[in-house]
């Protein structure tokens, strides 16, 4: 119910946001803390003014690249889009955000939101605000302190699928959310990216990470206790085994800085500025939640026009998202930051990222929004560093780092707990040649502060 | 030629639940600096038992994940009970220790009957115990790792623990200031995958009882190179122990 104050929350906001950037408080979350408390409605009330609803982006991974690929596509395709900075995936930080973007009344100048949410704050933000699209990205071994089991975190997302009113589409990859079809309510379309065959091996889901299962043919197939998609349903005798579901976009092959995709049944090629073949399995992800909004756009729109090639073009201009493979000019010497938060995410970055050519600094922290518990680090094989070794290990949990990778025969050149005498050294040592960093995300964090008093870099818009 | 220790990892496609595989990863590389030469046989549903076991090695994995190897254990439970009898050195993490127990009550569904190779029985509870966490043990003093379980064991008499924990709401059930459990040179533990990396006394007691069973006594005779690295291996241990000790729960 909107208070009577209401007309005041606007300004109210934007006062504290000012104030604690004043006060160098950094973070997003105090005035949306502040405003969800003296006005609960005020989100769900400034949302509702858009014309194209909300498009929400939840899983474990990959959600900040994503929801950026999202927003930029539909941004060049002529919507004007909101979104949430990066980082900010809570429901505070999206009120925070809000804030920023509202005139004094409370108006919002946008056809459309894309929003990244944390799987739990996904929930409690689908009990204020129904989004008309949800792109649900995957389930991985992330944050099992916070969630406990996998399935539990696929609960969450079930939730998510059950008030989304327009569409919901679906990694058709990912067992645990194809089955969320079931979830989806009467009324709400179903739409699935996915890979080609013989891309799959390049993403051997987590339940199928253990070194003896790699090269399992078995791999994929609980994907067939997968509900299928309408079509599907229709074709499958109700005791055989469910065909897999036809997906709107999937990645069908890797070239040179760039990817194959299969949109609308046709193979198109297009360069990439994003690095990690799972960049590009988002980029799927992406393209396929545009082709449904462009589908629903008012057709006098100039996004109503767009078709596959305009989509890829719009993708082609996608640049990485802070700390997420973002490259940082350090006189002359790049540095590249990638984030690192569970096991999957961690191989394929090693996976994706070549180490010859580069010093190697992995710098691991264990604060709450990391995750607390290391035992993830064993389920990441390290060995591809064997040939070049890693410079500098550091963070909280650095001595757990050293001793995973001393147990996969790679050698640590040194081992500072401490981030900013790491990176100095890390730094100062061979400075022209090309660095690369791995970090959890308060490390991500902490190492970009620290480069950023060294030298200019972008604003992250935190 | 290096004398064979052959090493059962059970049911690693379903139960290997964050960071089992480096309890195995540990067990496989202290073996070889020892100077043996471990034999790992991955074993899952279905697959021929192998001839010769010389250790067995068990990790966590969700509730859907036991009910997938359920049948399974219990087609092996006698003989994996009679290895135990026999002294076969023993390592179970988190799901394996609770279907190694009596038997396992679900918060929804089935009780999940176990093989009774420990004097244990677990209830699913709403709660759960989740942290990181140090045990004191008798036999190999702090034990350091992290715990992420609903299920509450509860020991049976003649049953010891593995340690004791200080503050309530962590170990085996919250109340009884109990961790883990041991029986024979069996060692069931909430202990997380990474046990046996920071806790190197708990690898060498395994490796040792095993050698002992197979060839009579346990002489390692590490080369100059060997003897090195195993010393890094246990200060890099020596150092994560002490920053795990003072992080937060």
């Amino acid at each position: 119910m909107e208070p009577w104050y209401a007309f005041m929350i606007p300004a109210l906001g934007k006062g504290i946001r000012a104030l604690s950037r004043l006060a160098r408080h950094g973070g997003s979350a105090l005035p949306g803390k502040v405003i969800e408390a003296c006005d609960p409605d005020f989100l769900a009330r400034t949302l509702a003014q858009l014309p194209g609803g909300v498009v929400l982006v939840s899983g474990t991974n990959g959600k900040t690249t994503t929801t950026r690929m999202v927003a930029s596509i539909l941004e060049s395709l002529g919507m004007r889009v909101f979104t949430n900075p990066t980082g900010s995936n809570f429901t505070r930080g999206v009120v925070s955000a809000l804030l920023d973007k509202v005139d004094m009344k409370g108006a919002i100048d946008a056809d459309i939101a894309v929003l990244e949410l944390d799987e739990a704050y996904a929930v409690h933000f689908v009990h204020q605000v129904e989004p008309k699209y949800a792109l649900l990205l995957n389930v991985m071994r992330d944050q099992l302190d916070r969630f406990g089991e996998i399935d539990n975190t696929a609960k969450l997302l079930g939730e998510v699928a059950r008030h989304t009113t327009g569409t919901v589409v679906l990694n058709r990859e990912d067992p645990r959310i194809s089955a969320l079809s079931r979830e989806i309510p009467i009324g709400t379309q179903c739409a699935y990216f996915g890979l080609a065959p013989a891309m799959r091996k390049y993403f051997p889901d987590d339940d199928n990470m253990h070194y003896d299962n790699m090269h399992d043919d078995s791999m994929h197939d609980d994907k067939t206790d997968a509900h299928g998609s309408e079509e599907a349903a229709t074709l499958a005798e109700p005791d055989q085994m469910t065909p897999e579901p036809s997906a709107d976009v999937t990645l069908d092959g890797l070239v040179d800085h760039g990817a194959i995709f299969r949109m609308d049944g046709a193979t198109l090629q297009t360069t990439v500025r994003l690095e990690g073949v799972y960049n590009l399995f988002n980029a799927a992800a992406a393209l396929t939640v545009v082709g449904r909004v462009i589908r629903n756009a008012p057709s006098d729109s100039k996004a109503s026009a767009a078709d596959a090639h305009a989509m890829l073009k719009a993708l082609s201009h996608v640049t990485p998202a802070f700390g997420r493979g973002e490259v940082i000019d350090f006189h002359g010497t790049p540095v590249e930051l990638v984030l690192v938060k569970n096991p999957m995410g961690f191989r394929l970055a090693l996976a994706s990222f070549d180490p010859a050519g580069h010093d190697t600094m992995i710098v691991i922290n264990d604060d709450f929004a990391d995750g607390r518990d290391m035992s993830w680090l064993w389920d990441v094989e390290f060995t591809t560093l064997r040939q070049t070794g890693v410079a500098v290990v550091s963070g909280v949990r650095a001595w757990d780092m050293a001793l995973r990778l001393d147990y996969d025969q790679v050698h640590v050149g040194a081992t500072e707990t401490n981030p900013a005498t790491a990176l100095e050294a890390f730094l100062a040592v061979n400075p022209s040649q090309p660095k690369r960093i791995f970090c959890t995300y308060t490390a991500m964090l902490k190492v970009r502060t620290l480069i950023s008093h060294l030298t200019k870099v972008a604003d992250a818009g935190l | 030629m290096a004398e064979v220790i052959d090493i059962v990892s059970l049911y690693p496609k379903d139960m290997n639940i964050y960071g089992d595989s480096g309890n195995l990863l540990t067990i496989e590389r202290r073996l070889r600096l020892y100077g043996y030469e471990p034999t790992i046989h991955h074993y899952n549903q279905d697959d021929s038992w192998p001839d010769h076991v010389d250790m067995v090695l068990g990790g966590g994995g969700q509730d859907e994940g036991q009910r997938k190897i359920i049948r399974d254990l219990c087609k092996r439970g006698e003989l994996l009970r009679g290895l135990a009898h026999q002294g076969v050195p023993m390592l179970m993490i988190c799901g394996l220790y609770q279907l190694f127990g009596e038997y396992f009550q679900p918060i929804e569904g089935d009780r999940l009957p176990g093989i009774c190779v420990l004097g244990a029985h677990t209830i699913g509870e709403k709660l759960r115990l989740i942290g990181n966490l140090v045990e004191h043990s008798q036999r190999f003093g702090s034990v350091v790792g992290y715990e992420n379980h609903s299920g509450q064991t509860f020991l049976h008499e003649g049953t010891k623990p593995l340690g004791e924990v200080d503050a309530p709401n962590t170990g085996n059930n919250g109340s009884d200031h109990t961790e883990g459990a041991m029986n024979d040179n069996v060692i069931g533990t909430y202990m997380h995958g990474s046990l046996l990396p920071k806790n190197p006394d708990i690898a060498d007691f395994l490796i040792a009882k095993a050698v002992e069973l197979r060839y009579g006594s346990f002489n390692p005779q590490p080369t100059q190179k060997a003897l090195s690295e195993l010393k890094r291996l246990d200060t890099l241990a020596q150092h994560a122990r002490a920053v795990a000790m003072r992080r937060p729960r």
